[in-house]
């Protein structure tokens, strides 16, 4: 068996994944599985029935007190005042200049408690943030030790998990959550997920973690439930378009490029990067994240270079086979004035322009 | 596992030659670390390519990786099962899901590969290499 290296983190699942056979990858400085038995088999799990995803990487991060709405609602661009409380929202942290720290779901537990997920390898850097920004008489903590978190995600995710709690799941409604308890553990229990598919994520004490992963999967294997690992999570979340800090959205991209203008309220109070977001929509961004499919033959990967008649125009963010549309496609950066769907654009393959041409997104999305 | 009358690389390439034509492919090794393939970019026939230099690529759900000539010399046969199955190349690495012919313009390149048993050794090391 091997072992992760010295540097490298590891969720309390860490010694399941091995076990259980798992590859394992050093993904932002953490020692994750990206996949179990076939990446495709995962995806195709998840969108058909039900996978099993440990992202116990994740960070938590709780704002407590008198100020707490006052402070979440001043360092994130979404309305926290529209939250209910049992709701999740999906929002950004910026920077000043109107950049992104991270992208994160705030879920309103209480009206003086909020509990924020956010993205593993951002956590200690979103913690700092806040926690300097707190002049709301706000208590932030820094929660990321105290739970566990597992995604039980697919048509299929309702019923599996449905046979290890008493709380009635079908009434939570798609981001939303409700504190209860899985197999006997205290549970937060939300109906969220990163896949573009219905289903749970839970969040659960750490030494609970490994007894709670073998209960899913044997509930979850009259379904075909699977484990899954990262890189079925990234085919996923790229078929419904859903950003990666790092790729799609980092320090130097704002919403309004990252073609999230539905996650800022400019009519809200004051919050961080306000003035910048104000200034860029009076102006007009320059260059937008689209999606594209490759035409010729090949697979446009992270990071290449996107072309516009021969010349260098914006960049691939992430790019790959889709295994539910049997097609290759991705997400890049294009000038706004070309950012339509049906623009024909070159993607820089292995220094081959190869055709692509851009096309409305998602590119998957689920039947209701 | 491995055929005895194959040569191989480090790169984890394998080489069948008989006569003067070497069959070219990648090893078991090679397709289960790469994970689900997805796309095979192979040369064109005709196309006369460099031991050590990259002839082509491998592509899986996840990522891109070259392949390298293992020996030198000019592409005679292309395998077109690999554009409309590249997922053969999970199944059968050291028989149907061959890559490409070489015709070899150095023979006596092939002294420096690894044999079958050799080639067994050093990816035994590597997988022993990650359980420090």
């Amino acid at each position: 068996m091997t072992q992760p290296a010295a540097a490298l983190k590891a969720t309390p699942l860490n010694a399941t994944h091995r076990k259980m056979g798992a590859k394992m990858v050093d993904f932002g400085g953490w020692d994750m599985p990206v996949q179990y038995s076939s990446i495709l088999e995962e995806h195709h799990a998840v969108r058909k029935d039900v996978g099993l995803f440990d992202v116990s990487h994740m960070g938590e991060i709780e704002i407590r007190g008198a100020g707490a709405f006052a402070l979440t609602d001043y360092v994130t661009t979404n309305s926290v005042a529209k939250l209910k409380i049992g709701q999740a929202q999906y929002s950004g942290l910026l920077y000043e200049h109107g950049g992104f720290v991270d992208d994160i779901l705030v879920h309103k537990v209480a009206e003086d408690h909020y509990f924020v997920c956010v993205n593993a390898s951002n956590q200690d850097k979103d913690y700092e943030h806040i926690a300097g920004l707190n002049r709301h008489n706000a208590r932030v903590e820094f929660a990321s030790e105290r739970y566990a978190q597992l995604a039980i995600q697919g048509p299929k995710g309702l019923p599996t998990l449905q046979k290890l709690t008493k709380t009635g799941l079908a009434p939570i409604a798609y981001y939303h959550f409700t504190d209860g308890e899985v197999s006997g553990t205290k549970a937060r229990i939300a109906r969220t997920g990163y896949t573009g598919e219905d289903g749970f994520e839970i969040y659960i004490a750490p030494d609970q973690a490994p007894r709670i992963w073998h209960e899913i999967l044997d509930a979850g294997q009259e379904f075909g439930i699977k484990p899954c690992g990262l890189g079925a999570r990234n085919t996923l979340r790229l078929e419904a378009k859903m950003a990666l800090y790092g790729h799609e959205i980092h320090a130097s991209i704002t919403p309004y490029e990252a073609d999230l203008a539905w996650i800022v309220k400019l009519d809200k109070g004051d919050f961080i990067g306000k003035g910048a977001l104000v200034k860029q929509k009076e102006q007009g961004i320059t260059r937008k994240l689209v999606g594209f499919e490759m035409t010729g033959r090949g697979i446009g990967r992270d990071g290449y270079e996107v072309l516009l008649n021969s010349t260098a125009a914006g960049w691939v963010t992430s790019g790959g086979p889709s295994p539910t549309l049997n097609k290759n496609i991705g997400l890049c950066y294009l000038p706004t004035a070309h950012s339509k769907p049906g623009q024909r654009i070159e993607i820089m393959i292995r220094n081959q322009p190869v055709e692509a041409v851009t096309v409305p997104t998602p590119f998957y999305k689920r039947a209701k | 596992m491995y055929p005895n009358q194959f040569q191989y690389t480090r790169e984890h390439e394998w080489v069948h030659v008989s006569g003067e034509t070497g069959v070219v492919g990648i090893t078991d090794h090679a397709q289960k670390e790469l994970g689900d393939i997805v796309y095979v970019d192979l040369p064109k026939v005709g196309t006369v390519v460099e031991k050590g230099k990259s002839l082509g690529s491998v592509e899986s759900v996840k990522a891109v990786s070259d392949i390298y000539a293992p020996v030198s010399g000019e592409i005679v046969e292309v395998n077109q099962l690999l554009s409309t199955k590249p997922e053969k190349l999970n199944e059968d690495p050291h028989g149907d899901a061959w890559l490409v012919k070489i015709k070899l313009s150095s023979p006596g390149e092939i002294q420096s590969l690894l044999s079958a048993e050799d080639y067994q050794n050093y990816v035994g090391a590597e997988e022993a290499g990650h359980s420090a």
